[in-house]
């Protein structure tokens, strides 16, 4: 952990109806940590964000936020208002949250399009835009009103190689330029072991976390079979490979 | 290969007691049946000591093949019967290795098929639920409308413009036909009854009433549930699986605000003007048939129509029209933010938008029929 615990997660329990998606969930992000949530498909990394950033409300324990924190998030599909320009998209959180001139808050939103490599794209709409591109303007809508923290659903799901590792600099970049938290969910190795400062594993299986570390960490001294299989690529315990 | 000979089976008795399975020519999957169920009468009818298979006259195969010898070995076993497979080409000896070291998962359970009761009380809860939600939603337009009249909710006109150019402009041309043709049709209907009292003349006061009383409003606002109402439905409801309107919550901006506010706002303001152009195009199709087909003078016939109804009526047609046009849009607001996450729950949306409008718009015109009757308007 890199510094005092910016979010703490006790015993969360989250569920849909009477099924259980995972329970007693507990780890704390520490500030200008790169915290990555691991998991195979289907472990409930996603809802787990979703309890994060308050969309799902917890069946028991809790989430904490130290202090004043303000968030951004960048959903899995980028999830830009269709409807809305670039710019516009940028804008909105700036619009509702502050009351900034519109002249003012022109600039900012040029100033986070450039941020994220999109100078001059204000007036396109999402439409005439790249998958990868459409993930930048999340991010810079994600950084709009400066957050203390970033969630990040999947960065590279759907990119290729090229444009996910382009995606990771600018994670990284924004971390050492502005001091941000970033809490990401990724099944992506190569985007875990070059952004990850710090982990968790959630098993699909027993529906909890079974491992906690720096994802180099964990890959050299895996604390279970299921960690080893998934952080080094290999199709599990009972097969040779 | 064009011309290789589809694939076959012959089945020969060894000496050593073995059924030999001879397969040649091309096996392919699309060729069609295999005729694995007369190797498995062979073996049923006189079990053989081993089955083995023989396939030096093979052209060709793919799983067609495997699918082929994987049976026959079932069938084999079920009898007891031992399998040699090494006549067969590696490739498919490989392929029914991969397949029986697989292992065999339990069977996804069989759809659930509830008895009547149990469908039944399904619905009913379901029923609730929907009720519930639509109570909620009711109080979180409320508490929306609140926030904009105490000035906490930024009104957006810009927003209200957008919808209201987008849900009007395009909606005259089917607002004006469906109009007029229910004008002609009043019409109709009125020549053929007066006429038995030589009474034409009243078909203007006849349709002028209905149209502008009535029928103006119905038929704009069922126009609207069919358009707009269920675009409503679509675009919230696509916004939700594409986790727009969750993009909007995390920034801290209520989506009832956002978006519901000023397309509620837009069609209650809409409807009334569409319905003003709908009554007269109503009046029209009207006269077109009091004047052309019951020879009413023209001049008459508008004099008649003007006469027909007052200031009171024509205004009356249009507040209904406005609560219409909040009805249509609050219904496809509704379905829109309750659709589920799936491609075929936003079309199920955007049906039950122009269902839930149409209901809605023909319920309160009852409501209003006995209103304006028990007050006199």
């Amino acid at each position: 952990m890199a510094g005092a615990p910016q979010i703490s997660v006790r015993d969360l329990t989250l569920a849909y109806g009477s099924y259980v998606v995972m329970h007693d969930v507990s780890f704390d992000v520490g500030r200008g940590d790169v915290f990555v949530i691991m998991g195979g498909s289907g472990s409930g990394k996603s809802t787990l964000l979703r309890a994060l950033i308050g969309l799902l409300a917890p069946a028991g324990g809790e989430v904490a936020f130290h202090g004043d924190q303000r968030f951004g998030v960048l959903f899995q599909g980028g999830a830009l208002w269709s409807d809305l320009t670039l710019g516009e998209n940028v804008a909105v959180a700036l619009e509702e949250q502050t009351s900034l001139s519109p002249a003012r808050i022109r600039e900012l939103v040029a100033l986070k399009l450039e941020l994220v490599g999109l100078g001059g794209t204000q007036d396109l709409y999402p439409n005439q835009i790249s998958g990868g591109m459409q993930k930048r303007v999340g991010v810079a809508r994600a950084m709009a009103l400066d957050p203390d923290i970033l969630f990040l659903d999947e960065p590279s799901a759907g990119l290729d190689p090229i444009t996910a590792a382009r995606l990771d600099d600018l994670i990284l970049q924004l971390r050492e330029g502005l001091g941000t938290t970033m809490v990401v969910v990724s099944h992506d190795l190569a985007s875990i072991f070059r952004i990850g400062t710090d982990a968790i594993y959630l098993d699909a299986e027993t529906r909890t976390v079974t491992a906690r570390g720096a994802p180099a960490e964990l890959r050299d001294h895996p604390p279970n079979p299921q960690v080893h299989a998934f952080l080094t690529r290999s199709a599990g315990t009972e097969e040779s490979s | 290969m064009a011309t290789a000979t589809p694939g076959q089976v012959a089945l020969r008795r060894a000496d050593d007691g073995g059924l030999v399975v001879v397969v040649s020519g091309r096996w392919r999957v699309v060729d069609g049946a295999f005729p694995e169920a007369d190797v498995a009468a062979a073996i049923a009818a006189r079990p053989p000591a081993q089955v083995v298979f023989d396939a030096s006259a093979l052209d060709g195969w793919d799983s067609g093949l495997v699918a082929f010898a994987a049976d026959v070995e079932a069938a084999a076993h079920a009898r007891g019967v031992p399998v040699d497979p090494s006549g067969l080409p590696a490739g498919v000896r490989r392929l029914l290795d991969l397949a029986a070291a697989a292992p065999v998962r339990a069977p996804a359970p069989a759809p659930h098929h509830a008895a009547i009761p149990e469908r039944l009380g399904q619905a009913a809860i379901d029923r609730g639920r929907r009720w519930r939600d639509a109570v909620a939603f009711v109080g979180e337009v409320a508490a929306a409308l609140g926030r904009l009249v105490t000035g906490r909710a930024r009104a957006r006109v810009h927003d209200v413009l957008v919808e209201i150019q987008q849900a009007g402009a395009d909606a005259v041309p089917i607002v004006s036909l469906i109009c007029f043709v229910v004008g002609l049709i009043l019409a109709f209907v009125a020549t053929v009854q007066l006429r038995a009292f030589g009474a034409e003349l009243y078909i203007a006061d006849l349709v002028g009433i209905a149209i502008v009383r009535e029928m103006g409003a119905i038929m704009t606002a069922i126009v609207l549930a069919g358009r707009t109402g269920a675009a409503y439905a679509a675009q919230l409801g696509s916004m939700r699986l594409s986790e727009e309107l969750d993009a909007l919550r995390v920034i801290g901006v209520s989506p009832v605000d956002r978006l519901v506010l000023p397309r509620l706002i837009a069609l209650t303001l809409l409807l009334p003007v569409l319905c003003l152009y709908g009554d007269l195009l109503g009046v029209l199709g009207g006269a077109v048939v009091g004047i052309g087909l019951a020879d009413v003078p023209a001049p008459i016939y508008a004099r008649q129509s003007l006469a027909a109804f007052d200031l009171g009526d024509l205004i009356g047609g249009l507040v209904k029209a406005s609560v219409y046009g909040l009805l249509v849009a609050a219904a496809g607001c509704f379905e829109g933010l309750r659709a589920g996450r799936t491609a075929a729950a936003v079309g199920r949306a955007a049906t039950a938008a122009v269902v839930d409008g149409i209901v809605l718009v023909i319920v309160a015109c009852g409501l209003f029929a006995v209103i304006f009757y028990i007050r006199g308007w």
